[in-house]
C-alpha cells in the first residue's frame, strides 16, 4: 500500500479523502493556495504545501505546481478530488510520466469521456440506450430542421463542447429548430470556441439518475446503485439521494449493466458516474460519464457501506476489488442535502464572509435510529472566499426508509446552525417538507416549478404552528421568570409571571394559557387542545430542543422586542409572545410597509463596483445595465427594473460595497 | 356608606377616561396608545400606583374654568418594572393636547422628588403640545421647575425619557437632560422651534419629521439614543433597558441569575482579527461573543458607527461596553465619537457600571472639519471621562492602539485596573509605513531599504509586547479566552474601591 498520497483538491474533499487515508495509515499531503492558509483540509493533512495564489488558475489547477509538491514530499499517489484535475488528461499523464500514481481512470478513459459526441458513439457501440438523435455534425440550419424532423420533437439543439446549459435550445418545430440552431452555434462558438452542434430528443418529465460504477485493474466492474439527483436549480445540484424513488428493479438492474458495459467498453477502473436522463415512463438515456469521484459519493457509501475513497486508492494500488455484483444489496436511505454559501431569499446569489457561527449537527447515530453524516470544509472563525466553489458542506442522512431519511435531514437542517453568510439551509429546509418532493414525484424541473417566484421562506402549517406556539410559550415563560428574578426587586411585591399569553406568527395570533409543572409545561388553546412541551432550553441558547407531545422540535431562537426569532423547516418566523393586553394594545399600532426601495438600485451582494454604467441625469431604459458589481470572481450585471432618470450616484467603480448599500438613486 | 365609595369609582371613572373617547379614538387613530395604556405597557400588570388622579388646574384665563379635566394631561405615580421600583410620569394628549398647566408640572415634579428620595429610577413619556398658552408665565415657570428637579436628579437617579407625540419649544430641555431618549419612528418629534416658525425666520422649508423625527435625532443629531417602530415595541424595550440599570447611584448594576459559562471559550476568535491589517472586522462578533448568552443592547447604534456603545451582562451583571468599530472610517475616534464615548462612560461611572473598553484605533481622524470643529475639546471629553470614572475598568487591545488615541481608551495610563492585549495587538504611536517615514526621512528615496525598515518597526513595534514589557499591558492573552479573563477579571473588581479628591465638580471641557 502507499504509504503517502497527496490530495490536489481543497475544502469538503480534500478533508473527505484525507479522513479515509488517515484510517488506512496512509500519509497525507495538502496543497494550499494564499486564501487557503488556515483552511481545514491544511489543518487536517500531515504536510502541506503552499502552491500559489487564491485564484484556482494560479494554484490547484497548475499541474507543474502540483508535481513539485510531489516531488517535494515523495507522495506516492495522487488523488485529485473532484473539478480542478479531477477529469484532466494532461495530468494524468504528467503523474504517469513522473511514476506517480493517479487516483482515478486511465487517462484513455477520461479522454475518451470527455467529449459529448465521442462519448456518445462509444455508448452506442456498447449498448447503452442513448437519447435518439444526430451525432455527426450539422452543416446548416437546413440540416437541423431536417434531422430534428427525423428524431421527432421536441429536440434539444446542444453545443459539442457545452456544459452548464449554455449553447442549449430546445425546439418544438421547424422554425425553433432554425433558430436555435443558429443561437447555439454562435453561442457555443462564444463561449467554448468551438461551434460544434448536435441534435437529439428532448426528454420530458426528465429525471436525473446516475448509476456509481466501480472497476478494478483485472477485469472486474460493478455498479453501486443509482443516485437521484433530480433537484437541481440552473444545472447545480442541490438534493441528492439514493436509491431513486422512481425506479424499479428491473429497470436499476438494466442501468448498471449498461453502465458496467460502458466502462469495460474504455477501459475503466476505479470509482466513475454514469449519468443517465430518465423520463417519465422509465425510459432511460445516457447522458455522459463523469471519470472522477462524484460530490454526492456520499449517499451512496451509506446505502452500500463501501467507502468508495479507499476502494479507489486500492484499485489504484492494483488490488482486486473485494465484493462481487451480488453482494452490493441496497440497505435503506440516504439523503445530501448540498449547502451553498449563498442567499436564497436573493435569488441564490453568492454570499461570502466570515462564519461567526457554524455548529453541524452531530454526526453518526441517531436516537431514532438513523445517521448523520457531514463532509465539510469549513470551521467556525473561517472565512468563505470569492474564489471558489460556494459550496461549505454536504448534509446526508441514512434511514430505514425514504420518510425517515428525510426526517432526519430535517431535524438534521434544524440542528445545523450557520451564522454571518448568506446560506441555503432554509432552501433546503422547505424542500424537504414540500409535498411533492416527500412524494417523490420530481423532475429536473422541481425547483423551477415550485419556487417559479425564487424562495421567500416556507410558510408553516395548522399542526406545525400550533407546536412551535405552544413551545414558545413554554420557552417565554422560561424568560419571563428569569427577569422577575433580577436583584433589587421589592421584597413581597415581585412580579408573578402571569399564565395567559397571545402567541402571534405568520398573521394569527393564539390565545393560549399554560399549566406549568416541574418538568415542563402544558400549553392549552381556546378549542380545548393542549400541547405538552418539556425542554431544558434556556434564555440565550441559540438552539432549542424541545419535546412537544413527545416528538422533538427544534428551533434556532433568535431575539426580537417581546418574542423571538425561530427558524426551522425553512421558515425564518417573527413570533411575539404577548400578555393579553400588550396583544390587544399591539393590534391598535399601525401596519408599516417597508421602506419604497424602488427609487434606489441597491448592491444586491457584498463586492467590488467594477463600473458604473451610466451618469447622472441619463434616462435609462427597462432593462439597461447600469453598474457592474463582481463578487465571488464573478461580474453581476445589474439591470434597470424600469425606465427613469438617474438622479444621484452614490458608488464609484472600485468601491467595496455591503448588501443593500445604495449605489444610484432615480428621480 | 355605599354611596360614598361608589362616589370615587364614578370619579375615578371619569378621570380615567382622559380627554373622552372621541379624543381617545383620534389618539389610536394615529398609531399612538393613549397616556394610561402606556404605562399600563411599561409596568408590570396591576402595579401602578396612581398619585393626584383628581388634580386639576385652577386657570380661570381665556375661559379655562370650562374645561377642568381630572388628572389635568398627565398620569403620574410608581409601578414596579420586573419587581423592581420605578416612577413614572405620562403625558395625555387627550387632555388639552398634554399641555404643561403649573398643576400638570406639579404632579411631575412630586413623583420626581419622591424618586430621588427613595431611590428609583424616573421615567418619563413625553406626549404634549407644549406650554399652556392660557397660564403664561406660570406655565415657563412650570418647565423650570420640571428643568431644575432633572439636574438634581441627574446622577442620582436614573432618568429615560421615551418621546411618543410632539415634544416641542422648552419642552424638549426636559428630556434633553435625562439620560436615556428613546423616540418613536413616524409618530413622534422633538424640536425646539417648529417647522412654521423655522420658515418664517429662516425661510428654510422643512417637515416636522425632517426636523425632528426619530430618523433626524438618532442618525443626525444624536439627541436621541434609540427609535422603535412603534409605542408597543418601544415601551417592551425600555423594560429591557431598565434591567440593565440600578435603580439609584448608592446601587451597584443589577444582577440576574444566567445561563451562560463564564469560562466559555471561543476558538473562533482566534481568527477575528484577519492577516491584513488594513481589512475591517466586525468588532461587534467580539462583544456579542463575550456577552452572557450574547445579549447587547446598543445606545446610539445609528451615530457615530465608528464606536459602539451599549450594555452587556457578564455573570448576570450588567456591564457597560465602549468599542472601536473597524469597520467604520477604521474605527478612528473623530468629534461625534468621542462625545458618543464620553457621556455613556460618565452614565456607567455615575451608576457604577463596569466599563469594557474593547480597542483598535488607528488614531484621531485628522482634517480641518475636526479640527474647526474642535476635536481637541471633544476628544478631550473621552480622556476625561475615563480619567475620572472610578468603576471597574477592563480593557482588551484587538488589533491597533496607535498614538494619542492609545491613552484615550481606558489605559493603564488612566487607571485602567486590568489592560489585557491579544497577541494581535500593535500599540505604537503609529503604524509602521509612517512611522518609518518620518525616522528615516533621508532613505525615501529607497523603496527596498524603507520596506526593510518598515518591517524592522512592524517586528520591534507592531506587537503588544513592548508595552507588556514596561507594565501598561497586564497580559497579553488568547483571543479565545477572552471571556473567561475578561469575567475573572470583573469578578476580581467587585470590591473595588477607588475615590477621587474631593471637588465641587469637575470642569469636564464640554
Amino acid at each position: 500500500m502507499f504509504k503517502k498520497i497527496l490530495i490536489a483538491n481543497r475544502g469538503e474533499i480534500a478533508c473527505r479523502v484525507i479522513k479515509t487515508a488517515r484510517k488506512m495509515g496512509i500519509k497525507t499531503v495538502a496543497v494550499y493556495s494564499d486564501a487557503d492558509r488556515n483552511a481545514l483540509h491544511v489543518q487536517m493533512a500531515d504536510e502541506a504545501v503552499h502552491i500559489g495564489p487564491p485564484p484556482a488558475a494560479q494554484s490547484y489547477i497548475v499541474i507543474d505546481k502540483i508535481m513539485d509538491a510531489i516531488r517535494q514530499t515523495g507522495a506516492e499517489a495522487v488523488h485529485p478530488g473532484y473539478g480542478f484535475l479531477s477529469e484532466n488528461r494532461a495530468f494524468a499523464a504528467a503523474l504517469e510520466k513522473e511514476g506517480v500514481v493517479f487516483i482515478g481512470p486511465p487517462s484513455p478513459a477520461i479522454e475518451a469521456m470527455g467529449d459529448k459526441i465521442t462519448s456518445k458513439k462509444i455508448a452506442q457501440e456498447a449498448k447503452v440506450s442513448t437519447v435518439p438523435g444526430y451525432m455527426g455534425l450539422i452543416a446548416d440550419a437546413d440540416e437541423a430542421v431536417k434531422i430534428s424532423g427525423e428524431i421527432g420533437y421536441p429536440v434539444m439543439i446542444k453545443a459539442s463542447a457545452g456544459g452548464g446549459g449554455k449553447g442549449m435550445r430546445i425546439a418544438w418545430n421547424d422554425q425553433e429548430a432554425r433558430e436555435g440552431f443558429q443561437s447555439s452555434k454562435n453561442e457555443a462558438a462564444s463561449s467554448f470556441g468551438d461551434d460544434r452542434i448536435f441534435i437529439e430528443k428532448f426528454v420530458t418529465q426528465p429525471r436525473h439518475i446516475e448509476i456509481q460504477v466501480l472497476a478494478d485493474k483485472h477485469g472486474n466492474c460493478v455498479y453501486l446503485h443509482e443516485r437521484e439527483c433530480s433537484i437541481q436549480r440552473r444545472n447545480q445540484k442541490v438534493i441528492e439521494e439514493a436509491p431513486s424513488p422512481f425506479l424499479d428493479e428491473e429497470t436499476r438492474r438494466a442501468m448498471g449493466e449498461q453502465a458496467c458495459a460502458l466502462a469495460k467498453a474504455v477501459g475503466y477502473t476505479s470509482a466513475g458516474t454514469v449519468e443517465f436522463i430518465v423520463d417519465g415512463a422509465r425510459n432511460f438515456y445516457f447522458l455522459e460519464m463523469n471519470t472522477r469521484l462524484q460530490v454526492e459519493h456520499p449517499v451512496t457509501e451509506l446505502i452500500t457501506g463501501v467507502d468508495l475513497v479507499e476502494q479507489m486508492i486500492r484499485v489504484a494500488n492494483g488490488e482486486k476489488l473485494p465484493f462481487a455484483q451480488k453482494d452490493l444489496k441496497i440497505n435503506g436511505w440516504a439523503m445530501e442535502s448540498r449547502l451553498y454559501a449563498e442567499d436564497p431569499y436573493r435569488n441564490f446569489l453568492p454570499s461570502i464572509g466570515r462564519l461567526t457561527r457554524y455548529r453541524p449537527p452531530m454526526e453518526g447515530p441517531t436516537e431514532r435510529g438513523g445517521v448523520v453524516r457531514n463532509d465539510t470544509g469549513v470551521y467556525e472563525g473561517g472565512e468563505i472566499s470569492m474564489y471558489y466553489d460556494p459550496m461549505i458542506a454536504k448534509l446526508c442522512t441514512w434511514g430505514a426508509t425514504r420518510a425517515e431519511a428525510i426526517e432526519e435531514m430535517r431535524l438534521a437542517l434544524d440542528t445545523f446552525e450557520v451564522e454571518g453568510i448568506g446560506h441555503n439551509l432554509p432552501f433546503v429546509g422547505a424542500v424537504m417538507d414540500h409535498p411533492r418532493f416527500v412524494s417523490g414525484n420530481i423532475t429536473t424541473a422541481f425547483i423551477a416549478e415550485e419556487y417559479p417566484e425564487g424562495f421567500q421562506g416556507a410558510v408553516l402549517h395548522g399542526h406545525d404552528i400550533r407546536r412551535i406556539a405552544a413551545a414558545a410559550a413554554a420557552m417565554n415563560r422560561v424568560a419571563e421568570i428569569r427577569r422577575t428574578r433580577i436583584s433589587g426587586t421589592m421584597d413581597n411585591h415581585q412580579r408573578r409571571v402571569g399564565d395567559d399569553w397571545v402567541v402571534s406568527l405568520q398573521g394569527e395570533s393564539h390565545p393560549v394559557r399554560i399549566e406549568a409543572d416541574r418538568d415542563g409545561s402544558t400549553v392549552h388553546f381556546p378549542d380545548g387542545s393542549h400541547h405538552r412541551v418539556t425542554s431544558d432550553w434556556t434564555p440565550g441558547q441559540p438552539l432549542a430542543r424541545l419535546m412537544v407531545d413527545g416528538t422533538p422540535l427544534v428551533m434556532k431562537v433568535g431575539k426580537i422586542p417581546s418574542g423571538f426569532r425561530l427558524r426551522l423547516r425553512g421558515a425564518d418566523l417573527k413570533c411575539h409572545v404577548r400578555s393579553p393586553r400588550q396583544h390587544e394594545l399591539s393590534l391598535l399600532m399601525p401596519e408599516k410597509l417597508p421602506p419604497d426601495t424602488s427609487k434606489f438600485l441597491l448592491c444586491p451582494m457584498p463586492g467590488l463596483v467594477v463600473k458604473i454604467s451610466v451618469a447622472e441625469g441619463d434616462e435609462v431604459q427597462e432593462g439597461q445595465a447600469l453598474a457592474t458589481v463582481e463578487a465571488m470572481k464573478m461580474e453581476n450585471i445589474l439591470k434597470a427594473e424600469r425606465k427613469g432618470v438617474v438622479k444621484k450616484i452614490s458608488a464609484a467603480a472600485g468601491a467595496s460595497l455591503k448588501v443593500d448599500d445604495v449605489i444610484m438613486e432615480f428621480e | 356608606m355605599k354611596d360614598i365609595l361608589q362616589q370615587l369609582e364614578d370619579r375615578r371613572t371619569i378621570a380615567r377616561a382622559g380627554g373622552g373617547e372621541r379624543r381617545v379614538a383620534a389618539q389610536h387613530s394615529k398609531g399612538k396608545l393613549t397616556a394610561r395604556e402606556r404605562v399600563e405597557l411599561l409596568l408590570d400588570e396591576g402595579s401602578f400606583e396612581e398619585f393626584d388622579m383628581f388634580v386639576a388646574h385652577r386657570c380661570t384665563d381665556f375661559g379655562m374654568e370650562e374645561t377642568r379635566i381630572p388628572g389635568d394631561g398627565v398620569v403620574t405615580g410608581w409601578g414596579t418594572i420586573n419587581g423592581r421600583m420605578v416612577y413614572v410620569f405620562s403625558q395625555d394628549f387627550t387632555v388639552l393636547g398634554g399641555s404643561v398647566s403649573e398643576t400638570h408640572a406639579a404632579k411631575i415634579c412630586k413623583i420626581m422628588d419622591m424618586a430621588v428620595q427613595n431611590g428609583a429610577p424616573v421615567i418619563g413619556i413625553n406626549d404634549s403640545g407644549g406650554a399652556r398658552i392660557q397660564e403664561g408665565v406660570g406655565s415657563l415657570a412650570a418647565y423650570g421647575e420640571v428643568f431644575q428637579r432633572n439636574i438634581l436628579a441627574s446622577g442620582v437617579v436614573p432618568q429615560i425619557s421615551l418621546i411618543m407625540g410632539p415634544c416641542a419649544g422648552g419642552a424638549v430641555y426636559s428630556p434633553a437632560m435625562t439620560d436615556f431618549i428613546f423616540m418613536v419612528k413616524d409618530s413622534s418629534y422633538m424640536f425646539v422651534t417648529g417647522p412654521d416658525v423655522v420658515k418664517t425666520v429662516t425661510n428654510e422649508v422643512v417637515t416636522a419629521e425632517e426636523l425632528g423625527g426619530a430618523s433626524t435625532h438618532t442618525r443626525k443629531s444624536s439627541v436621541a439614543d434609540g427609535a422603535y417602530e412603534n409605542d408597543v415595541e418601544a415601551l417592551a424595550e425600555t423594560r429591557r433597558l431598565f434591567d440593565f440599570l440600578p435603580l439609584n447611584n448608592r446601587d451597584k448594576a443589577p444582577v440576574r441569575p444566567f445561563f451562560d459559562d463564564p469560562a466559555r471559550v471561543e476558538m473562533s476568535l482566534d481568527t477575528l482579527v484577519p492577516d491584513n491589517p488594513n481589512q475591517p472586522y466586525d468588532m461587534k462578533e467580539l462583544i456579542l461573543k463575550v456577552a452572557d448568552e450574547g445579549d447587547f443592547l446598543e445606545i446610539q447604534k445609528d451615530f457615530a458607527a465608528n464606536i459602539i456603545v451599549g450594555f452587556i451582562r457578564i455573570e448576570g451583571q450588567t456591564v457597560g461596553i465602549v468599542a472601536n468599530q473597524p469597520m467604520v472610517l477604521a474605527g478612528c475616534l473623530d468629534i461625534d465619537s468621542s462625545r458618543k464615548a464620553a457621556r455613556f462612560v460618565r452614565f456607567c461611572d455615575a451608576f457604577e457600571i463596569p466599563i469594557l473598553t474593547l480597542v483598535d484605533v488607528p488614531g484621531f481622524l485628522p482634517g480641518t472639519s475636526q479640527e474647526y470643529g474642535g476635536v481637541i475639546k471633544h476628544g478631550a471629553k473621552l480622556l476625561f471621562a475615563y480619567g475620572e470614572a472610578t468603576v471597574p475598568k477592563v480593557t482588551v487591545i484587538t488589533r491597533k492602539a496607535y498614538g494619542g488615541a492609545y491613552d484615550v481608551m481606558s489605559s493603564k495610563h488612566l487607571r485602567g485596573d486590568f489592560n489585557y492585549a491579544w497577541p494581535t495587538a500593535e500599540i505604537a504611536v503609529m503604524g509602521a509605513k509612517g512611522a518609518t517615514e518620518i525616522l528615516y526621512r533621508s532613505e525615501l528615496g529607497d523603496a527596498e531599504k524603507i520596506a526593510a525598515r518598515t518591517k524592522e518597526y512592524e517586528t520591534r513595534f507592531a506587537t503588544p509586547f513592548v508595552a507588556a514589557e514596561r507594565g501598561f499591558i497586564d497580559e497579553v492573552i488568547m483571543p479565545h479566552s477572552t471571556r473567561r479573563r475578561v469575567a475573572r477579571a470583573f469578578a476580581s473588581l467587585r470590591t473595588k474601591k477607588l475615590s477621587n479628591p474631593w471637588k465641587k465638580h469637575d470642569n469636564i471641557p464640554l
